[in-house]
């Protein structure tokens, strides 16, 4: 197998989770290279998941300081003020992220990473981004799609008492087991573009109607300019206002939509911390399995309400005709 | 969902929570994110290396503390205005009484045994306490929710017991490997270095009326003076060589069955090892008895590998030599440890030999181990789901929503596109002799069963009741308790050895 054995230490402290995928897995995850832009409370329950894990190295990258909001569902912050100064978000997350495992190089960057190169993102296995515009959502996406390297590329958004992530992981190929036979798979994903812009009406009937109202509130963030996450109740008129128009463009019936959905996910801008954690864990889950190549990916969407407990899994893809 | 009405009854909420560890440290984390001012903490456990892939409020420098206390000691670092009371017991203690059980709202299982499980579910309906139980392996997970009278309890659907094998596989026609690792541990391991006053079978088989119990003893004693490695060949030619010729004296057992065949020593290692790895002082720099291996004396690097028939010969005997020359003071009082390193390889080596005699795959180190030890396999990422499902039905529980009450399944491959299925909790099951009032019928031969079977094989192995109190009518005719008088105590001890029929009551 291509390259060293994992020391003695690792097979030690990784024991229990070897037993589940294997040592050749846990192999592939200590030379993997994950890329952090945004961090609100799922991605940093993710973020001590992946490195708990053991992944190769983790890089953080959020300019923002800390604000009240991040503390009530970030446990990596530490409480005392005095430890803010001069310090981003990620600086201070990584802080406290290096000590859960040692054998991780974890990092923190500044900048406006939508702003940077192909080659930056090139050093990456993975790229996870989240409270961030859907302008810039789409144009890492983007960036990650270019490179000739294959980097997996994940949301994760929380409003409130839901969640989604999107998973893209352009053109995978896996081996799956099935009765001591292994099987190669290969799943082609859309980008994020791609798939929200499949026709509402094309979708099944049954479809996840959180799916529809999370397009809503990010349309009306990009068109109010608001920063994400930013929408608060005093909006919810105008936002079901734009429920409206978009449903009608879509030929959607509006109580596709519920108005008492689209009142939950904005009444609150601060997390709810076990969806931070239901969130964070499948996310965490999905990365392992990509750099793994091991288990059955998710595509392209999951979507978890906590008001009726389903977490579930939509395949969005443009149909060609 | 976050109405004034939810955020003080979690604010002013008591909560319980059992158990510290995988799940454990997840929900103390999101119960204190959540808002939770009041809970306190059970685990009798102390922090090992092998928790720290998934229980991230515990560090390197803590491993041999309590789980219970350095949990408390993480999650205030993040949120110091909170009360987390931990208590570095065992949830089994009398102190953890009804009483107690009744002090708080709810109480939120993350425990890993169903002996414990089975405890705090009657501990819960005794003081009408509401109960979220939840378990995860590798990927998946549930959550439950237990109100006495309005949901099923813990125990209305019966819940699978650990497995057992039939004696007679163990001791003489095993056909999968934990078969041999069960004899290895159980038999083998525990005649040589364990309590050797204890019964064992190993040199009983299924054909041996009359049994060499005599010869036996002699047999697995080292002589004095004996050097060690003919020692180690002279047990190895014993149980792989002479008792499996036995064994195939037998013809009845094997006309289904394929014959073991029978290994020695000078066949499976021709040669005597020369002293070259001989000395002790090559076993690392330390003297610490728990750093000795016989796979670091042999040169063997990786537990992962499948060892040939001469390389586990070479690890059994290599390993018995270490513990009568570096261990010998623990000879005779040994009972087998997943994390004693010597042990769990004296286990794989001779599990091995049995398997190849057997015709049954080997396997390696670390399958072993994980057999052997009955290790769980465990990821952090299943963990955290669970946690933030657990917090989300206590907050429900919290607020008497009982139409929203949900048991939710935490799937490894998604069912109907879902990953996370909610289903509405079972109503109690009317025949459960656990929280139904339903009396439980039993058929006995009073003539020939005394109380003692009554307690022991019933009341406390099927029942799991731990100190049952035995009644007819107003009439006590057992107890068991450490504040009893000693005739009380010599009248029960008389009343187990009498016959049902015996009893006579005005």
């Amino acid at each position: 197998m291509e390259g060293e054995e994992l020391t003695e230490q690792e097979t030690a402290l990784y024991d229990r989770q070897i037993r589940v995928w294997g040592a050749d897995a846990q192999r592939r995850l200590t030379r993997a290279a994950i890329l952090v832009y945004g961090i609100n409370g799922a991605v940093a329950e993710f973020c001590k998941n992946i490195v708990l894990a053991g992944v190769g190295s983790l890089t953080l990258v959020d300019d923002r300081g800390v604000t009240e909001e991040a503390l009530s569902a970030n446990f990596l912050i530490p409480p005392d003020e005095t430890l803010y100064e001069g310090k981003s978000l990620a600086e201070l997350c990584s802080d406290s992220l290096k000590d859960f495992n040692p054998m991780v190089r974890v990092s923190a960057e500044r900048g406006d990473i939508s702003g940077f190169s192909g080659d930056f993102y090139s050093k990456f296995d993975v790229v996870v981004v989240s409270c961030c515009t859907l302008t810039t959502k789409k144009l890492i996406n983007d960036k990650c799609r270019r490179l000739s390297k294959r980097v997996a590329f994940y949301s994760a958004d929380c409003r409130y008492s839901s969640g989604e992530i999107f998973v893209d992981l352009h053109s995978y190929k896996y081996t799956k087991n099935k009765l001591d036979e292994a099987i190669e798979c290969e799943l082609q994903y859309p980008s994020f573009e791609e798939a929200t812009a499949v026709s509402w009406s094309k979708l099944p009937r049954k479809m996840s109607k959180l799916y529809f109202a999370m397009r809503v509130i990010e349309k009306f963030e990009e068109k109010e300019g608001r920063s994400p996450g930013g929408v608060s109740i005093t909006d919810l008129p105008a936002v079901l206002k734009l429920k409206n128009e978009l449903c009608e463009a879509q030929s959607l019936k509006e109580s596709q939509i519920p108005d008492a959905l689209l009142e939950r996910l904005v009444s609150s801008q601060i997390e709810f911390p076990p969806v931070c954690a239901i969130l964070g864990g499948v996310l965490g889950q999905e990365v392992i399995k990509a750099i793994s190549g091991k288990g059955d990916p998710l595509k392209n969407f999951f979507l978890f309400d906590a008001f009726d407990g389903k977490g579930v899994i939509e395949d969005i893809s443009s149909r060609d005709a | 969902m976050a109405s004034q009405q939810q955020l003080s009854a979690v604010k002013g909420a008591k909560v319980l929570m059992v158990g510290a560890g995988g799940i454990g440290c997840e929900l103390l984390k999101t119960l204190a994110l959540s808002g939770f001012q009041d809970i306190h903490i059970i685990d009798m456990d102390t922090i090992e290396v092998s928790n720290l892939n998934r229980q991230f409020l515990f560090r390197r420098s803590h491993v041999g503390l309590s789980k219970a206390k350095v949990a408390r000691d993480a999650v205030l670092r993040f949120r110091p205005n909170i009360n987390i009371t931990p208590y570095h017991a065992n949830v089994k203690d009398p102190d953890f009484n009804v009483d107690f059980f009744k002090k708080f709202n709810v109480v939120l299982n993350g425990l890993d045994n169903l002996d414990a499980r089975r405890h705090v579910n009657r501990l819960c309906l005794a003081a009408d306490v509401p109960l979220v139980e939840s378990g995860t392996t590798g990927f998946l997970g549930q959550v439950t929710v237990h109100l006495k009278g309005k949901t099923e309890c813990y125990e209305c659907q019966p819940k699978p017991a650990p497995k057992t094998y039939p004696v007679c596989t163990i001791t003489s026609t095993p056909s999968k490997f934990v078969h041999c690792i069960v004899w290895a541990k159980d038999l083998l391991f525990a005649k040589l270095f364990g309590d050797t006053t204890q019964d064992n079978d190993l040199n009983v088989r299924s054909s041996d009326a009359a049994g060499s119990s005599e010869n036996s003893k002699d047999v697995f004693e080292r002589r004095k003076d004996e050097d060690i490695e003919d020692y180690g060949r002279r047990i190895f030619d014993h149980v792989f060589g002479y008792n499996i010729e036995m064994a195939l004296s037998n013809e009845d057992t094997w006309k289904n069955r394929n014959r073991p065949r029978p290994i020695y020593s000078k066949d499976a290692l021709p040669e005597k090892s020369i002293k070259q790895n001989g000395s002790v002082e090559k076993n690392g720099s330390t003297d610490d008895p728990s750093s000795v291996s016989a796979m670091a004396s042999l040169g063997m690097r990786s537990p992962q590998d499948v060892w040939s028939l001469m390389e586990n010969s070479k690890v059994f005997l290599e390993a018995l030599k270490l513990f009568f020359t570096t261990r010998e003071k623990e000879i005779g009082s040994l009972s087998f440890d997943k994390d004693d390193q010597l042990a769990v390889e004296f286990v794989t080596a001779a599990a091995n030999i049995r398997a190849s005699s057997f015709g049954i795959p080997l396997h390696s180190l670390f399958e072993a181990k994980g057999i052997a030890g009955n290790i769980v396999h465990a990821v952090a990422t299943t963990n955290a789901v669970i946690a933030g499902l657990i917090v989300i039905e206590a907050i429900k529980v919290l607020q008497n929503d009982t139409k929203n009450y949900r048991m939710t399944y935490c799937l490894e491959y998604p069912t109907k596109n879902m990953l996370l299925m909610p289903v509405e909790p079972f109503e109690p099951n009317k025949s459960c002799y656990v929280c139904s009032e339903t009396p439980l019928s039993l058929e006995i031969n009073t003539y020939q069963s005394k109380l003692r079977d009554f307690v022991e094989k019933i009341v406390k192995a099927k029942l799991g009741m731990h100190s049952p109190i035995i009644m007819h009518g107003s009439a006590l005719l057992y107890e068991v308790g450490d504040d009893l008088e000693e005739d009380m105590v010599a009248n029960y001890a008389a009343n187990l050895e009498k016959v049902y029929a015996s009893f006579s009551f005005i």
